[in-house]
């Protein structure tokens, strides 16, 4: 049966993952993240369902532990805050370069450097457009809520098998700390050798007589296997972009201007939308909830209603770019930005919209 | 006068007294010719094969010369990133508690870059093998200074031999682990000659019994030549290694474990 529960993002997120038959967790602390691995810990997940924990020497290690269980077709995760998924950048190019399937989270504080521990939406452009070397893409799922921190670890499990791809979940330290309801999955079963063998058949777990050796490689010597490679991953992302993307729209029926944001921003603009049309402005909002693939196509046909979009993020202006190249110029869109580890406030976003968009 | 077998004698069966091992792929190796890499694979697989562990065995490949491991050794192997075999294996081994798993590394992967994997690795006690092939170079970017290169030694990035008062000195990676409570057996082999081959496999062979133990991490090293990078005939790299290496990496045990 399902369960209700009031738990933290992060919390929910660590119970889901147990929950959705992951097989194993490898971390290092940061906050805002760290009840992650304290969660797991406290469960004895290995007494739970023999899911193992392990805290590793760094983001490094952890990120190729993630590899190596991947490669062995396992359910494997990892989880930090922004400067720890920069210090895994180049195990997430091997990851997704050897095409296996594992979850990330990261629940975004503010940067550049050290930054702060506050929440921010400053690592879109790192998630989305590549983030270590070589043509890429991860799935990026961004979670609103606490729900969702736990209905995209099943999601993100999923979609990482289906496509042998990383999937990314970008989060904020808002999201990853903030309390809410949660109704959590039933127990599915981890994995079982049959179904390793069957569903991952390129997975490390034995040479047995009936197939050659497995091998998991990110390298090719020869170029022209390595741009046959790069085409096939190509062909993958393209899949991945006409099959997968999910977004949301809040009262769009009759709006005239919109509101594009993510995560914690959308749940701001939500309030920020109550608070417009009381004062009769009818404003919207799409939320994407797939950042790869972006709802380019669903924010294009918006242009044929809406006069007006203004993008909101907690960053300079990071996912506005791909606003613009899905507007291509049709209305005008703008960026209104809190960075630094500050979050926006309703009605300075309505202030922003009238100033930005509707007066401007 | 002992009579010589003609070649076609030679391949029959039951002539045959010495064959290339199954669980090395048919294909070339792509290591330089006398390079102590091949034979540091061969007595590795041989010993696979005689336990008869092939399908409980998982690799992990470093990045390095050895980088290409994975085309030859018969096994399913994961290529690592640079320097961070041992925590794939780590990961693998926790999944697979049943299973083999032994990394390959050279001595830039293991003792430079991946210093932290390879310290907290054995410091866990991860029930795993570690080969270490120390060559005293970087082979595979063409000679750089490694951190075990010895104090004088010339490399591209050493080019008036290595000084220590800037460089620092060499690392002594297996003497250092072998201080660590989670290895159980810490050893250094060389593979120069038939005697030091047929002690090393030994060691191999020891390493992986280990592994039905779970007591620990076992840790080979293995001094080997780059004929190559040091600018050298392969048999000049060995004397070099036999006069040179030997005193500043003396081969033995270090830790033993009395349990076989
Ligand atoms: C992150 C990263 N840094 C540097 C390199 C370049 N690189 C490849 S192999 C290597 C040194 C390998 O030397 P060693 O581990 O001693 O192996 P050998 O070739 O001597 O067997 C370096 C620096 C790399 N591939 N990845
Ligand atoms: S460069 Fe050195 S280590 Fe590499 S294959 Fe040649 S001799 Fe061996
Ligand atoms: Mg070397």
């Amino acid at each position: 049966m399902k369960e209700l529960r009031l738990m933290k993002g992060n919390e929910a997120f660590a119970e889901a993952c147990i929950r959705a038959g992951a097989d194993g967790y490898f971390g290092y602390p940061i906050t805002p993240q760290s009840e992650v691995m304290e969660y797991l810990m406290a469960q004895k997940t290995h007494e739970r369902t023999g899911m193992v924990t392990l805290q590793a020497e760094s983001e490094i290690a952890a990120i190729n532990m993630v590899y190596g269980g991947a490669g062995c077709g396992k359910r494997v995760l990892t989880s930090s805050s922004s400067p720890g998924i920069s210090l895994k950048q180049e195990g997430i190019s091997y990851i997704a370069g050897a095409e296996l399937p594992c979850l990330i989270l990261n629940v975004v504080r503010g940067g550049p450097g050290l930054g702060t521990i506050q929440p921010s939406q400053s690592d879109y452009f790192q998630s989305t457009k590549g983030g270590g070397h070589g043509d890429y893409k991860l799935i990026v799922l961004a979670p609103a809520s606490v729900q969702e921190m736990a209905d995209f670890a099943g999601l993100g499990f999923e979609l990482a098998f289906k496509y042998r791809n990383p999937v990314l979940i970008l989060s904020d330290g808002a999201i990853g700390q903030m309390m809410e309801k949660v109704l959590l999955d039933v127990q599915k079963p981890r994995f079982t050798m049959e179904e390793i063998r069957k569903n991952t058949p390129w997975a490390t777990i034995g040479k047995t007589p009936d197939r050659d050796h497995n091998i998991i490689t990110s390298l090719d010597l020869e170029s022209i296997k390595m741009e046959q490679h790069n085409h096939e991953l190509q062909k993958k992302y393209r899949a991945i972009e006409e099959n997968e993307v999910r977004y949301e729209k809040f009262s769009c029926e009759d709006a005239e201007y919109a509101f594009v944001a993510y995560g914690t921003s959308a749940r701001i603009c939500q309030k920020s939308i109550e608070l417009a049309r009381a004062e009769g402005i009818k404003v919207g909002l799409l939320r994407p909830i797939t950042l790869f693939p972006f709802p380019k196509k669903a924010i294009k046909e918006m242009t044929s209603k809406v006069k007006g979009i203004l993008c909101v993020e907690m960053s300079a202006g990071q996912m506005i770019e791909d606003v613009q190249l899905a507007v291509e110029g049709r209305v005008k869109v703008e960026h209104f930005g809190r960075y630094g580890g500050i979050v926006h406030s309703p009605s300075e976003i309505v202030e922003a919209l009238k100033k930005q968009i509707i007066g401007g | 006068m002992a009579e010589f077998k003609t070649n076609p004698e030679i391949v029959q069966p039951e002539n045959v007294v010495y064959k290339r091992t199954e669980l090395l792929t048919p294909k070339d190796l792509s290591y330089c010719p006398g390079c102590g890499h091949g034979t540091a694979h061969r007595i590795i697989m041989e010993v696979i094969e005689e336990m008869g562990i092939q399908s409980e065995t998982i690799a992990v490949a470093p990045v390095g010369c050895s980088v290409l491991a994975y085309e030859f050794m018969n096994v399913d192997i994961q290529q690592a990133s640079h320097g961070r075999a041992p925590a794939v294996a780590t990961a693998i081994k926790r999944l697979f508690p049943d299973k083999f798993v032994f990394t390959y590394q050279g001595d830039g992967d293991l003792a430079a870059i991946g210093t932290a994997e390879t310290i907290h690795a054995c410091n866990r006690g991860e029930n795993i093998t570690i080969f270490f092939i120390n060559n005293g170079i970087y082979g595979m970017t063409g000679g750089q200074m490694a951190p075990t290169t010895l104090p004088g030694m010339k490399s591209s990035t050493s080019p008036y031999g290595r000084d220590v008062a800037t460089m620092g000195n060499p690392l002594k990676m297996t003497e250092l682990v072998a201080t660590l409570p989670g290895t159980l057996y810490v050893t250094r082999q060389a593979v120069h000659t038939p005697s030091a081959v047929r002690k090393a496999k030994r060691a191999v062979r020891k390493a992986f019994e280990n592994q039905k133990l779970n007591k620990g991490l076992s840790f080979v090293e293995i001094v080997s030549n780059c004929n190559s990078g040091w600018k050298m005939t392969p048999l000049q790299s060995n004397e070099w290694m036999v006069d040179n290496m030997f005193p500043f990496y003396p081969i033995g045990d270090i830790k033993v474990n009395d349990d076989k």
